[in-house]
């Protein structure tokens, strides 16, 4: 058992693992946690071979000897025995103990948990009611009954102690299966005719690896932690040394040697830190590869800035809204603090203006950056973001990079915001009306019961068929389509000037989308509101906007009224992205007959 | 030329609802439809039509409890795993999200060469077929040493599609394949599936909520809503000249990219809503009376 | 509602039945000659077997745990075969120790770990490195370490607090609040480091949704949705830490009352398995097993107040 000195023997490094690694090196905590580490392993295996004298050799004339006295290195114990040559063999068996802790839970753990979450149905049932039961039992107490009945064995009580710890890796285990069994890539690997084997081994345990790894350094560091506690209580077998055993002896001589007690506190102590330290830094590499993920995923602006060549602007038509400018934004900038200190830059620099009245859409494709113009407008980049360069003027105030002082006169009240995705954007633990009546009473100062009544007729004004129903649900209780009205109901609650709608129809059906739409002008008219619609549909921008600005990789490449974008638009990418709607095209027509087809 | 490759009668499929008592849900409600070889199938629908539940039920990964699936006159609803292995060179898919469906820290070839090395196929034939399906898809050839995360969704979806080549299938499920795409990528990867399909004669069966997508790349289109199909036929007029009030609706429903023709849809789908309104309140009001 | 606890209680029952019935094959397999050593080495081969008799033990395993199971039913568990005290006496007066400590240790966990974990979240910068750090610390360093620690420095070398002993609140509080602070302390150190950790990481997640943007683009100040919306939000998951705590709090009693000498469930444990004395150790095993079918309890109800999708199923 000794030989297993490695953290944790799962499996063959992958190209995943060895990124990992390398990135753990590069993080100093990790790189000195994982020196340390490999310390004790040493020592754990050439410990006894190293000890100047026997562990165990007792003497009456070394008892309590001070650090550095005759020869001992450390001083002598309780009973005269050195102290150096003690901790040295201790290391040996403390940390054999926790890995036979580590592999037994991670054998029925791992195990019980790829099987569980896999294949499910009684399995699942019958490991998910065993994992609570164990959970259940307080460990110390069922390790103190089972050392009654099995004698004091220190492998014996770790075996148990592995099983007692197993759930720790069942429960991870069964979440990442769970998670990862319902990715289109397990069900494309199915239809490619893999055996469920080789799904698992290649699809579902790298997914799993990773957090394995993470749980056994910790798991490493509660199994050192308990064994030396029970060691220290007496518990264990007292003709061999471990750290908890000179934790105990040192204990009773505290008040006349307590520098006994150092030298296995700082072993303990240390290794249970490095273990901890190593498992946080791993998860904090693993976390920064995910995240630059998620970040690119989320639509970062691609290519490097396309050099500001002159918007091709439209002269107004007719119909284009002539009243006063409500908001305008002059050389908009907007950039993301990355952790390395470094900027970077998503909105290269546009301008925008808003007339009272006038419905605005703004075009383009992911990541194009017509969703963070129009955060940058409420002040409500994600964390990271904000104006670095430029000005946002809405009816004569500030708002570039404004305080929240500012922002409290606007929010709400003057700028008002429906989101793309319905669902998320409803707090699940508080009733539809409660989110609804909340920022009335906040920004209009209305009593509870004013604000409830004005929720109640704006939910009815939005199309809402039962609105008291509605006004005591819970978001999960309505659908996607009534939860759209009720944050267009939130969103007009106050009166705004300018409501910005971030696709405001593209998570919902096409019938309800025509709906939503239709509910949209309604308003728009009623509260006679102007409006930035952030959209990637020209049918949504033809059904409801006066102007359209087309966004490209942060600019602006065109704007004007919108039968004269849809006309006769000038901009190459625009006259591409017209090109490929597809909308009354020609059909592909019936399947010709055709010759037999060779295989 | 009538013969089916594919075909479907009275096909239901219902899913257990967790916790006692609850009623299962019926997904779908007796459905039938048939692909001929080389043919596109369209099917339309709104989240919840079970359009997508039916693509699976033929990729095996969804529970039948009634009806048939009939491939090349075999029955194919209830296989067992082994022999549903054995459909994986007939029968391919490609899915809508194109990040979830390729197993992030495996590199391009790996992904492609796994339905390959299943069906036994040596490491260097193996690789020399990547570099195949990889031309197939206009992706270059050094595109087999890199990982997923380093392609956009478009070249991602290529990526799919290449995987479902690799076994020569005869029919692909495609389940929105081009929704999560942008407008100029979805036109491209529209017209490779299109491409693909003359070269092979692969057939597809092509799920979407889109009627535009769909009348763009179908012969035949069918129309899903709450687990039924409403209407079945040629792909022009189910897109253009719909018969089944759902379907009008639907068609009238999707805003069309020129102010003035959305203008006039706007009017001609609230005269559609009112007239069916009222065709709703005869029929209730003949119902009652009778 | 009511169904809902009707069941978890239902469940809680089978719970305890499963537990006793492991625990006491156990026992009894382990055994061993427990009547010699209750009469020690002097007493005669007779004198052991009548006493081995009088106590039950030659009856096969299922008429034993039958009779004990019979009578816990009732409320009696017996007396212990070596002190001869009531088991529910012994067990009680112990367990009233060990529970001030945790409940203790529990309550200044809560209450620490939500400000530091919500203070790091909404703060970030160095104030959420601070935090994560010393959470990392207070996690990894073992909490009978932390105890040392705490007597050699305040009792033996400050000389503020008694290091051992136990002064029940009845004789005198502020001797009770003496004698349970370092306990206390040096239970809660690892709890808080724990339900930090996880009230950060909820708390960032919960400032992250969607509906907090929605929120405060209706004009709500940032504070407010943090205090009403986030921290509900990142209540759930906190509570559930909190009750694997409570658990594991139970278990770390046993060694940090031994450090301190304190008369509790601990000391009654290690005493009662070495001897094999088992109606005690059923006792304790019992009464730990109701703690944790009780925290879990409250737990879900709390748990249920927070979040509605929780309250319909």
């Amino acid at each position: 058992m000794t030989e297993l000195v490695a953290p944790v023997p799962v499996v063959s490094p992958t190209r995943a693992k060895t990124s990992l690694m390398r990135r753990l090196v590069r993080n100093p905590v990790g790189l000195t946690a994982l020196f340390f580490l490999a310390l004790v392993a040493l020592v754990a295996v050439f410990g006894p071979l190293l000890a100047p004298a026997d562990p165990n050799a007792a003497s009456l004339q070394t008892i309590l000897l001070a650090p550095g006295e005759q020869g001992y290195v450390l001083g002598a114990d309780s009973a005269g025995r050195d102290v150096l040559s003690r901790l040295l063999s201790a290391t040996q068996i403390s940390i054999g103990a926790a890995l036979v802790a580590v592999v037994v839970a991670l054998a029925l753990g791992v195990t019980g948990g790829l099987l569980a979450g896999y294949y499910g149905k009684w399995f699942d049932s019958v490991s998910s009611w065993l994992t609570g039961l164990i959970m259940a039992l307080p460990g110390i107490v069922v390790l103190l009954a089972a050392r009654a009945v099995l004698g004091p064995s220190v492998w014996l009580s770790m075996a148990i102690f592995g099983v007692l710890m197993s759930p720790a890796f069942f429960r991870l285990v069964y979440a990442s299966v769970t998670a990862v069994r319902n990715e289109l890539y397990v069900d494309a690997a199915r239809v490619s005719g893999l055996r469920d084997g080789r799904i698992i081994a290649r699809h579902i345990l790298s997914v799993v690896r990773a957090p394995v790894i993470i749980q056994a350094a910790m798991i490493t560091g509660i199994a050192i932690a308990i064994q030396s506690g029970l060691e220290f209580l007496g518990l264990g077998d007292l003709s061999v040394p471990t750290w908890g055993g000179m934790l105990s002896d040192g204990f009773t001589k505290i008040y006349n040697a307590p520098v006994l007690m150092l030298w296995p506190s700082l072993a303990i102590g240390l290794t249970c830190i490095s273990l901890t330290l190593l498992a946080n830094a791993l998860r904090d590499a693993l976390e920064r590869s995910s995240s630059t993920r998620k970040r690119r995923r989320a639509g970062k602006v691609n290519g490097a800035p396309a050099e500001r060549a002159a918007v091709v602007g439209h002269a107004d038509d007719v119909r284009a809204a002539k009243g006063e400018v409500l908001l305008s934004v002059r050389d908009l900038h907007v950039g993301y603090d990355q952790p390395d200190g470094s900027l970077t830059q998503v909105v290269h620099g546009i301008d925008l203006d808003i007339r009272k009245g006038e419905v605005h859409g703004l075009i383009g494709e992911s990541g194009s950056g017509k969703t963070q113009t129009a955060f940058s407008v409420l002040g409500l980049l994600p964390s990271g973001g904000r104006v670095t360069k430029g000005t946002i003027d809405f009816g004569g105030l500030q708002l570039a990079d404004a305080g929240e002082n500012v922002y409290r006169k606007v929010r709400g009240k003057r700028i008002a915001y429906v989101p793309q995705e319905p669902m998320s954007n409803l707090d699940g633990a508080f009733t539809i009306g409660s989110q609804l009546v909340e920022p009335m009473r906040v920004v209009l100062g209305l009593s509870k019961q004013a604000a409830t009544e004005r929720a109640l007729a704006l939910l009815a004004r939005v199309g809402l068929p039962d609105p008291k129903k509605t006004f005591a649900s819970y978001p999960h209780e309505i659908s996607g389509g009534q939860a759209q009205r009720v944050l267009i109901a939130g969103a007009v609650s106050c009166d705004p000037e300018l409501l910005i709608a971030d696709e405001p129809t593209t998570a919902l059906d096409v019938t309800v989308q025509a709906e939503v739409l239709d509910l949209l002008r309604d308003l728009q008219a009623e509260f006679g509101m102007a409006m930035l619609l952030v959209t990637h549909n020209f049918g949504v921008v033809a059904d409801l906007c006066d102007r359209v600005s087309v966004m490209q990789s942060g600019l602006i490449v065109e704007s004007g009224p919108v039968r004269s974008i849809f006309n006769h638009a000038e901009h190459p990418y625009t006259q591409s992205l017209l090109d490929a709607i597809l909308e009354d095209g020609e059909p592909r027509g019936a399947l010709a007959p055709r010759k037999e087809v060779s295989a | 030329m009538s013969e089916s490759l594919l075909d479907i009668r009275d096909l239901e499929v219902t899913y257990p609802i967790k916790g006692f008592g609850k009623q299962p849900f019926r997904a779908l409600k007796g459905v039938s439809l048939d692909i001929k070889p080389g043919e596109t199938v369209g099917l339309v629908g709104e989240s919840g039509s079970g359009k997508t539940t039916l693509g699976r039920a033929v990729l095996g990964l969804a529970p039948v409890t009634g009806g048939s699936i009939r491939y090349r006159e075999q029955e194919i609803g209830h296989l067992h795993r082994r022999q549903r292995r054995a459909l994986s060179s007939e029968i391919q898919v490609v899915f809508q999200d194109p990040y979830s469906s390729l197993n992030p820290s495996l590199t391009i070839e790996q992904i492609l060469s796994e339905p390959l090395t299943a069906r036994g196929v040596d490491g260097k034939a193996a690789r020399a077929r990547v570099r195949e399906l990889l031309g197939q898809v206009n992706l270059p050839a050094d595109t087999a040493d890199r990982l997923p995360r380093e392609f956009s969704g478009g070249q991602r979806q290529r990526i799919a599609i290449a995987r479902a080549l690799a076994l020569d299938p005869k029919l692909i499920v495609c389940d929105e394949p081009v929704s999560a795409l942008d407008l100029s990528t979805q036109a491209r990867v529209l017209d490779l599936f299109i491409e693909i399909q003359e070269r092979t004669g692969v057939a597809y069966l092509f799920i979407s909520h889109d009627l535009a997508v769909v009348r763009h790349i179908s012969h035949r289109v069918a129309v899903m809503y709450h687990g039924e199909i409403v209407e079945y036929g040629d792909g022009d007029q189910v897109t253009a000249r719909p018969e089944h009030p759902y379907t009008q609706r639907l068609f009238m429903a999707a805003p069309v990219p020129d102010p003035d023709r959305q203008e006039q849809r706007r009017a001609d789908r609230r005269r559609l809503m009112d007239e069916q309104a009222a065709a709703d309140e005869q029929a209730g009001a003949g119902l009652g009376a009778a | 509602m009511l169904t809902f606890i009707v069941r978890r209680l239902l469940s809680g029952a089978v719970l305890l039945f499963v537990i006793t019935t492991v625990a006491y094959t156990l026992l009894y397999l382990g055994g061993g000659d427990i009547a010699r050593r209750i009469l020690g080495q002097n007493a005669t081969q007779e004198q052991v077997a009548a006493k081995a008799a009088e106590l039950g033990l030659d009856k096969p395993l299922l008429e034993q745990y039958g009779g004990w199971l019979s009578q816990a039913v009732t409320g009696d568990l017996g007396r212990s075969w070596f002190s001869g005290q009531l088991v529910t006496v012994g067990v009680s007066s112990r367990l009233a120790v060990t529970l001030s400590i945790v409940i203790g240790a529990v309550l200044i966990a809560a209450v620490v770990a939500v400000t530091l974990g919500v203070l790091a979240a909404v703060r970030g910068g160095v104030i959420d490195r601070i935090v994560q750090f010393i959470s990392v610390l207070g996690f990894a360093i073992p909490g009978f370490l932390i105890a040392l620690g705490l007597v050699l420095v305040f009792a033996i070398n400050l000389k503020l607090f008694k290091a051992t002993g136990y002064v029940p609140i009845t004789e005198s509080f502020a001797g009770w609040l003496a004698s349970v602070t370092l306990p206390v302390a040096a239970l809660a150190i690892g709890a808080i480091a724990s339900v930090t950790q996880q009230v950060r990481g909820s708390a960032t997640d919960a400032l992250n949704r969607d509906y907090v943007r929605t929120l405060r683009s209706r004009g709500l100040g940032s504070n407010r949705v943090v205090y009403k919306h986030v921290l509900r939000n990142a209540g759930g998951p906190a509570l559930a830490v909190l009750a694997v705590q409570f658990v594991g709090l139970v278990g770390g009693a046993v060694i940090v009352e031994q450090v301190f000498a304190l008369p509790g469930l601990g000391q009654l444990a290690v005493q009662s398995t070495t001897n094999g004395d088992i109606p005690n150790v059923m006792g304790l095993v019992l009464a730990t097993a109701v703690i944790v079918v009780v925290v879990n309890l409250l737990i879900d109800l709390a748990q249920a107040a927070l979040n509605p999708k929780v309250r319909l199923s």
